[in-house]
């Protein structure tokens, strides 16, 4: 099994030097796509045979490269298998949806050779068993991407987003080398003998928080999310969507693998600090998102908000598990695990849909989209599935996922420890709200782009997007559906990878009476998604007929009414800034900063009355921009050694070497 | 025979809801009519309104899409299926863990979703307003209601609507400073959910005041007619909601006889009349507010659940 999974891995890698010769070829991107397709999922199938049929198998592999007394270690257990079908049926999606999309990419060169590098790379990543092998792959994985978030250089937002995305992922992986190196300094690189040895627990509570900030920088949790929603919408959108539905869930992979598996027994503080990371993560990276009016950045934004549900989720898994409280532990884990899956599915398909929507008008600003229902209907409609389902709506799978998280924050008063029992009351209001500015967010994302009166000619003039990026939509929005209706098929796969991380599994679900899920007992919850589905579907019809049949089924076109004063100027319509103004208003003042600066010329002067909108990134402009100035401080003061004449060069040495004498000296 | 039973009491209960709910909005009209002294519209009213708009033809603006009709049917059966699985006379619902409590404030979500939606499909400019400003009511109403259902849950041991009625009505609840909390920040959400002053009017038809209004400007004949059933839905469900959580006396059990679940559904009317009218009272009573007030409004419900929820998290017994 491993075998197959690391031949397909090999095979990617080939076919990554093969992209620099099929990118002059015509064909090329055709051959080079479908064989991607084609190992990606071959991935997949294999990772789910091997997380559903043999989970306590593990297969492992040592191979004769990277460090010569290490070797590569390759090990395939149920958390792995997990995310490798995570990883790869984001990267079979995708590989489906670029087999049409590559026509929009003007320059295939530039991403061709690092498209099926970049795969390989994440696959590696959730495969490797040993810290070398892991930061080799988690480093490749950073820069392939890179190289595909510049590849359109000739903007110089992108070139900025490049290098700010570069600056983060070292930062990020210099503070995962730091945890290796604190883990392995008793027992070795390899992931075994790491579990074996028993670090104390200041060194392991040290290893958590640079965990935190390592794979934390990479899956955008604030305030480490600045480069995120730059880098992500500045690629193509066929890797815009693996980077926010895919990369982001390696660095969850990377975290848990670290944190629930390679440390020993957590302490409560750890949970703690992922709580705080996490509430705020989710409901501020929502925020940020109804305040955008690009499309691809509202999603990316939105990205954050799911990453910190993901990671709340784990730092209730944490808690419990640092108390005892196992099976309370897995319910939290579970619902986590779940939310991967399900962002992984949702996130991938509304950037495919933003791709659609930027190649057939050309266009990532809201302000200037509109009406593409009318025009590009199929999809509109898959677009539509994606937002119902990343809004947490029933039935479908964005729901469940919150609902069992809401399930064990429910759980949490029996913890012991006051410090948790007064913040995870905080985070599930943070939570709940983060639910319901997601709603909003993702009313005006597609109310404004695809409701309404086209705003621009491109729009009026769209086009349907081609048949393999509609198929790799469909296929997502159908599993959106099944993955909502049919949830306990799902938390029963899961059960393999939650006894494995926190030792207990929640109750087998499949059997239950009407496939209804209960995560603890019937009396205190149930959902049954596929009966609220067949229930609401039951009402809909029933109602459409009955009034269709005994009332009335006339219908006539007619001029819009809008309270006698329409308008044939579609620039009357609510636009993406003022659907927001509301919420701005409520919340942006301390959040963002914001200000509405009116100009109101006087009454004679023909000049246009202008309103403009500041908004600040408090983070950007409270964490970022000081280290910058500082560093740029610094730089200034050790500039004058570049212009130094010979003679004081060579005191300059003679200085030095007296000091380190005299140090080694004394 | 039980499974019958049970069968026959859970489409009572969808026929129940369905058809009460026009009479509660009726009722409320007519008695903040007597509170102003006039004669207001008979109590049969809304039901002569649903029954002329659905034989209406519809006319639908140019730039509707195929979304737009679809709508009004997704919102009534979202709504129809929440209200159907909030307790009203009897407990002894069939399919009541089907959704519990998170999941019915999610599935008006859904039609909320949808709603907002429909306001911007035809491109007018005050869908768009109506849209936008309902988003903003929601963006807090529907966190505070979640938080509710926390605490709520939390005191019950349970998010399912018949447990928690249940407990609510044993002697084990006893007199809590969380559920005082609970039932205020419940009563201003149902409010603000229902488009009632002080957050909305429901009889206005001023342009710049609107939110539910004009989000559902562009609609007519059938398809208003079900957005208009749709909210007497949901203002039943809210009240069902709350006679349910926070009076919980008189109702059926699961196993009561036919004799008790008549009495229960006598008592169930008793208490909306009784919610129904200190509705009206309240709204006479009462200015609408300045739209950037409401979310000081909502606020205050949003903290006094969360309060409620962090006292519980403190003590078992506050």
């Amino acid at each position: 099994m491993i075998a197959v999974a690391l031949w397909s891995v090999a095979a990617l890698l080939a076919l990554a030097p093969a992209g620099i010769v099929l990118s002059t070829r015509p064909r090329g991107s055709i051959i080079l796509y479908g064989g991607c397709l084609i190992a990606t999922s071959t991935l997949c199938v294999t990772a789910l045979s091997g997380l559903l049929f043999f989970p306590h198998l593990a297969p492992s592999a040592t191979l004769p490269i990277g460090l010569p007394w290490l070797g590569a270690h390759f090990r395939l257990d149920a958390l792995s298998a997990f995310f490798l079908v995570v990883v790869n049926l984001g990267g079979t999606a995708a590989s489906l949806f670029a087999l049409g999309y590559f026509r929009h990419e003007d320059s295939p060169g530039r991403v061709l050779p690092f498209y099926p590098a970049y795969l390989a790379a994440m696959n590696v990543v959730v495969l490797a068993n040993d810290a070398f092998s892991f930061l080799v792959a988690w480093e490749f994985m950073s820069l392939t991407s890179w190289a595909m978030v510049v590849s359109h250089h000739r903007e110089a937002e992108n070139v900025r987003a490049g290098y700010i995305y570069l600056l983060m992922a070292s930062f990020g992986t210099l503070a995962l080398l730091l945890a290796f190196g604190l883990l392995a300094s008793g027992a070795g690189y390899d992931f075994d003998a790491i579990r074996a040895s028993h670090p104390s627990a200041a060194l392991s509570g040290v290893v958590v928080i640079l965990v935190l900030l390592g794979a934390g920088s990479k899956a955008g949790l604030v305030p480490l999310h600045a480069w995120l929603p730059l880098a992500h919408p500045a690629a193509p959108s066929h890797v815009s969507a693996l980077m926010s539905g895919v990369m982001t869930k390696v660095a969850v992979y990377g975290f848990v693998r670290i944190v629930f598996d390679l440390v020993p027994e957590p302490v409560w503080w750890w949970s703690m600090m992922v709580l705080l990371v996490g509430g705020p993560t989710a409901t501020l990276g929502v925020l940020y998102a109804l305040m955008q009016r690009d499309i691809k950045r509202v999603l990316a934004y939105s990205t954050i908000e799911n990453i910190g549900i993901i990671f709340t989720g784990l730092g209730l898994a944490l808690a419990f598990k640092a108390e005892g409280l196992d099976w309370v532990a897995a319910l939290a884990f579970t619902a986590a695990m779940l939310h991967v899956f399900n962002h992984a599915l949702f996130k991938s398909l509304l950037f495919f849909g933003a791709g659609a929507v930027l190649g057939a008008t050309g266009e990532r600003d809201m302000e200037k989209l509109g009406g593409l229902i009318h025009r590009m209907p199929k999809t509109a409609f898959a677009m539509l599935v994606g937002c119902v389902a990343i809004s947490a709506l029933p039935p479908f799978n964005g729901f469940v996922s919150e609902w069992l998280t809401f399930q064990a924050i429910l759980l949490s008063p029996q913890l012991p420890s006051w410090g948790l029992k007064l913040v995870i009351p905080a985070v599930g209001g943070l939570l709940a709200l983060a639910a319901a500015f997601a709603a909003a967010c993702f009313v005006k994302l597609y109310g404004i782009s695809f409701l309404g009166r086209p705003r621009s000619d491109v729009a009026a003039s769209a086009h349907e997007t081609d048949r393999f990026s509609l198929t790799a939509m469909f296929a997502l929005a159908a599993f959106c559906l099944i993955a909502g209706i049919l949830p306990g098929l799902f938390i029963d796969a899961l059960a393999p990878v939650s006894k494995d991380m926190v030792g207990n599994i929640m109750p087998h679900q499949v059997g239950l009476q009407w496939l209804t899920i209960v995560p603890i007992a019937e009396s205190r919850s149930s959902y049954n998604g596929l009966l609220v589905f067949l229930f609401a579907a039951l009402c809909g019809t029933t109602a459409a007929t009955a009034i269709h049949r005994l009332a009335s089924d006339r219908l006539r076109r007619a001029p819009a009414w809008d309270c006698g004063y329409p308008d044939a100027d579609p620039a009357i319509q609510y636009s993406a800034s003022s659907f927001s103004q509301p919420i701005r208003r409520v919340f942006g003042s301390v959040i963002f900063g914001a200000r509405e600066i009116g100009e109101m010329p006087p009454p004679s002067s023909p000049l246009p009355a202008r309103l403009q909108v500041e908004l600040h990134d408090l983070i950007w402009d409270g964490l970022y921009a000081p280290i910058a100035k500082a560093i740029g401080f610094a730089t200034d003061r050790i500039n004058i050694l570049q212009f130094f004449s010979i003679r004081r060069y060579l005191t300059l040495v003679f200085v030095a070497l007296v000091v380190l004498l005299l140090v080694v000296a004394l | 025979m039980n499974e019958l039973r049970d069968i026959l009491s859970q489409g009572a209960q969808m026929s129940l809801v369905l058809g009460l709910a026009p009479l509660l909005t009726g009722f409320v009209r007519k008695v903040k009519a007597r509170l102003l002294r006039r004669r207001g519209p008979p109590l049969l009213q809304p039901y002569r309104d649903l029954i002329r708009l659905m034989r209406k033809d519809v006319v639908l603006a140019d730039t509707a899409s195929w979304l737009f009709r679809v709508i009004p049917y997704l919102i009534f059966a979202g709504t129809w299926v929440a209200a159907s699985l909030v307790p009203t006379f009897g407990n002894g619902l069939l399919f009541s863990w089907t959704a519990d409590l998170i999941a019915i404030t999610a599935l008006l979500g859904s039609a909320r979703f949808f709603q907002a939606l429909a306001g911007m499909d035809v491109g007018t400019a005050f869908g768009g307003i109506g849209s936008s400003r309902e988003v903003m009511i929601a963006s807090l109403a529907e966190p505070a209601m979640l938080i509710t259902a926390f605490s709520v849950a939390m005191i019950a041991g349970s998010t399912q609507l018949p447990t928690v009625a249940e407990f609510m009505g044993s002697d084990a609840v006893g007199l809590r400073v969380s559920l005082g909390m609970a039932f205020v920040a419940l009563t201003i959400v149902a409010l603000a959910e229902n488009a009632r002053i002080p957050v909305d009017n429901p009889a206005t038809h001023l342009e710049l005041t609107m939110v539910h209004e004009a989000m559902v400007l562009e609609y007519s004949g059938r398809h208003l007619a079900l957005i208009d059933l749709s909210s007497q839905l949901k203002l039943l469900l809210y009240v069902s909601l709350i006679a349910c959580v926070f009076l919980p006396w008189g109702t059926a059990t699961a196993d009561a006889s036919v004799a008790r679940l008549a009495l229960g559904a006598l008592v169930y009317l008793g208490k909306l009349t009784v919610l129904g009218f200190l509705l009206a009272v309240f709204e006479t009573a009462i200015a609408k507010m300045r739209v950037f007030r409401i979310p000081e409004f909502l606020g205050a419900a949003l903290m006094l659940a969360l309060l409620a929820t962090l006292l519980r998290f403190v003590s078992g017994s506050l």
